[in-house]
């Protein structure tokens, strides 16, 4: 038994702990099922918790098992951590397509989230880098899914299934190549929503990586920081890259984000960001995953933990929908620190419940302050159900079940892929709270 | 498939390849520099899926594998005679054991035999066989793993412990033989490591450390040729005061 947090921290409940090895896991699975695969523990909120119940560690499961480095592909176990892949075949000019705002995670949890990057008009997300993946059932049964070949279906369920459908063992992901390890980044200001919607549009074409981060307490018209980069094409005399290693040691007895911090926080950052205006060469370590740098940042928001609030409006709402949010945020007189906004293109999507969809992404982090903040993302909520957008929940710690199937069409269609040995908090929150029509579940089981 | 030690790079042997703690050793080991790497165990797959990842980790370095149960003189005799064919290891790491379940070797003495065989006089022997070969070469480290349980009986684990004291003295024969020699012996004493040997103490609830931190403290140890290497370091200070108190306290201790 031991205590298992996710990053939101915000709950920490003794877990029956099993650390998954290869020789005995199919009996460790059926002795200790139900339980969840709990990786790097860096989803927000609760979709790698199932408190009092069983968590199957797969942090060992990190063997890698092939690499053809001529066409890029690597076969590897589901525990490996996606910064390990990239440090080790970046000398041989090879990197993930697609990887989210931090590289500690694992290609399992990465799976299972379906995660984007700020290149997905390019990449998409993780689960089309995926050529095939390995699902162990509680049942004992073993799966190959590939996306257009082999248990397609079970594979559509699996990219994004939140650990659902079975335990993903291993996987086999397409890598790019690439020349080296530098960007070439630009850094645009911007006074307003409608710029930043232009910005997004004349930067698309041209730039793989865009996304942007906004002051959310600077008026209706926020002021922001755009950032767009494309990987150098030629090979860059070496730049010295320093590796800053900081780390948030203790827990605060406060959120250092606060009301009396958050305005001279923004402000600031805006500011000093502002003064790298224009275009410079970047590692795409610190361009990539700028948090990675500081180990346990989570910790800063205190001992009561923070909510991440990440939507999806679609494309035709978007700006109006977003205008309409930070009125909310106004009215409720909250605002986040880290407050992201970008653009999805309208790729066909890899999984039934993958996250991202044509339209615009806005993430907001809260500390948590009870019943406050869960009123103003309730608030918030029927803003994106109004638009028709919906909610990560990667991120979510809170979402009600009706708010998660009116965002995810396809709920009913995946609950036939359910793997009945698996639970998350997230799943008995949310999926498993609903009861679906008997005649439709009918028609796919 | 065992080449001559003809490049520059390091010749290291480990037995007991397929533990965790010797699988983390050679992915540090293969990640700074390529190796010539002999993986020696008793599970022909397991050692067949560490020389895959290996590989792709390190692809110019030469990776063998070599099975054996290492469960008599006779086969560490074979063992080491073909491991050491064409070999002159710069690094040799023995790290094979298992955690033996105390009370049923109280009950069952074969069971006890066994671990204190696999535990103890196994990594002993093969450390005589292969400090032969080290000395007649004039080069190389041998690094074998203890542990912690070795340096105080105590009654939850004193047959894996004794088996471990007595590698402890065996090693420290050793080193006194070669003490001024170029060959070199260094003792490893983890405390409690989070591998699939500890999982049932882990479910118990106790802190352990990874074997990743383990393993680079071990590679540190070899590197400057420390005598005695407690991982974590916590545990030398602990041991310390352990070993020192007076029985009549350390009688009235449950551990």
């Amino acid at each position: 038994m031991s205590r298992l947090q996710s990053w939101g921290r915000l709950s920490r409940e003794e877990h029956n702990t099993v650390s998954l090895n290869r020789r005995e896991l199919e009996e460790q699975i059926e002795l200790t099922a139900p339980g969840i695969c709990y990786g790097m523990g860096r989803s927000y909120g609760d979709s790698c918790l199932n408190p009092g119940g069983t968590a199957w560690l797969t942090r060992n499961l990190d063997r890698l098992i092939s690499f053809d480095s001529h066409d890029g592909i690597l076969q590897c176990e589901s525990g490996v951590l996606l910064e390990d892949i990239q440090r080790l075949l970046l000398p041989r000019g090879w990197l993930l397509p697609v990887t989210p705002g931090t590289q500690k995670i694992t290609v399992g949890g990465a799976i299972a989230n379906d995660v984007h990057g700020k290149n997905h008009h390019v990449y998409g997300t993780f689960g089309e880098t995926v050529r095939s993946l390995t699902l162990q059932r509680t049942d004992g049964s073993l799966l190959t899914c590939s996306p257009d070949g082999e248990n397609a279906d079970w594979f559509k369920a699996t990219v994004g299934g939140l650990g659902l459908t079975g335990i993903i063992i291993r996987a086999e992901l397409r890598l790019r190549p690439v020349n080296g390890p530098w960007l070439t980044a630009e850094t645009i200001p911007y006074q307003s929503l409608k710029d930043f919607f232009a910005l997004s549009r004349s930067s698309e074409s041209n730039w793989e990586h865009t996304v942007s981060w906004f002051d959310c307490l600077s008026g209706s018209q926020p002021k922001g920081i755009f950032l767009r980069a494309n990987h150098c094409q030629k090979p860059v005399a070496d730049i010295s890259h320093k590796k800053r290693n900081l780390a948030f040691p203790i827990v605060p007895p406060l959120s250092l984000v606060n009301r009396l911090t958050l305005k001279p926080f923004n402000t600031a950052y805006y500011w000093l960001n502002r003064r790298k205006a224009g275009i410079s060469t970047v590692h795409y370590e610190p361009f990539s995953y700028p948090l990675d740098a500081i180990a346990n940042w989570n910790r800063m928001y205190g001992p009561n933990g923070f909510y991440q609030y990440q939507c999806v409006i679609p494309v035709n709402h978007s700006q109006a929908a977003i205008t309409e949010l930070l009125s909310v945020l106004r009215k409720h007189r909250q605002g986040s620190f880290l407050a992201v906004l970008k653009t999805f293109s309208d790729r066909e999507p890899a999984g039934m419940l993958s996250f991202p969809r044509a339209g615009t992404t806005l993430a907001l982090d809260f500390p948590n302050r009870g019943n406050k903040t869960l009123n103003l993302m309730k608030a918030l909520d029927e803003v994106v159900a109004d638009a028709g957008g919906r909610l990560y929940p990667a991120k979510d710690a809170r979402m009600s079940a009706a708010m998660f199937l009116q965002g995810y069409p396809e709920l009913q269609r995946f609950q036939t892929y359910r793997d009945p040995g698996i639970s998350s908090a997230f799943s008995a929150r949310t999926i498993d709270s609903i009861t679906f029509p008997r005649k439709s579940c009918n028609e796919f089981a | 498939m065992s080449l001559p030690n003809t490049t520059d790079q390091p010749v290291i042997i480990i037995i007991g390849a397929t533990s965790a703690m010797a699988e983390q050793c050679a992915r540090i080991w293969v990640s700074r520099h390529p190796c010539q790497l002999l993986l020696i165990g008793r599970n022909p797959e397991t050692l067949q899926a560490i020389q895959s990842d290996l590989s792709v980790r390190s692809a110019d370095s030469t990776i063998d594998i070599q099975v054996s149960s290492m469960e008599s003189a006779t086969e560490i005799e074979k063992l080491t005679e073909k491991a050491l064919t064409d070999r002159k290891p710069d690094i040799v790491l023995i790290a094979h054991g298992t955690l033996p379940d105390q009370q049923a070797c109280q009950s069952d003495i074969e069971k006890a035999e066994q671990a204190i065989y696999i535990n103890g006089l196994s990594p002993a022997l093969l450390a005589e066989r292969f400090i032969t070969s080290m000395q007649k070469n004039e080069k190389g480290t041998l690094a074998v793993i203890g542990s912690v349980a070795g340096d105080r009986g105590r009654k939850s684990n004193y047959v894996y412990g004794a088996a471990k004291g007595l590698l402890t003295r065996y090693l420290q024969g050793l080193q006194h033989r070669l003490a001024g020699s170029n060959v070199n012996v260094v003792i490893i004493k983890p405390g409690p490591t989070d591998t699939p040997m500890t999982a049932h103490l882990k479910a118990d609830g106790l802190k352990m450390a990874s074997s990743k931190a383990v393993a680079t403290d071990i590679v540190r140890a070899i590197d400057r040729k420390n005598p005695v290497c407690y991982t974590p370091g916590k545990w030398a200070l602990i041991m310390m005061i352990i070993r020192h108190l007076p029985r009549f306290i350390f009688n009235k201790m449950d551990i």
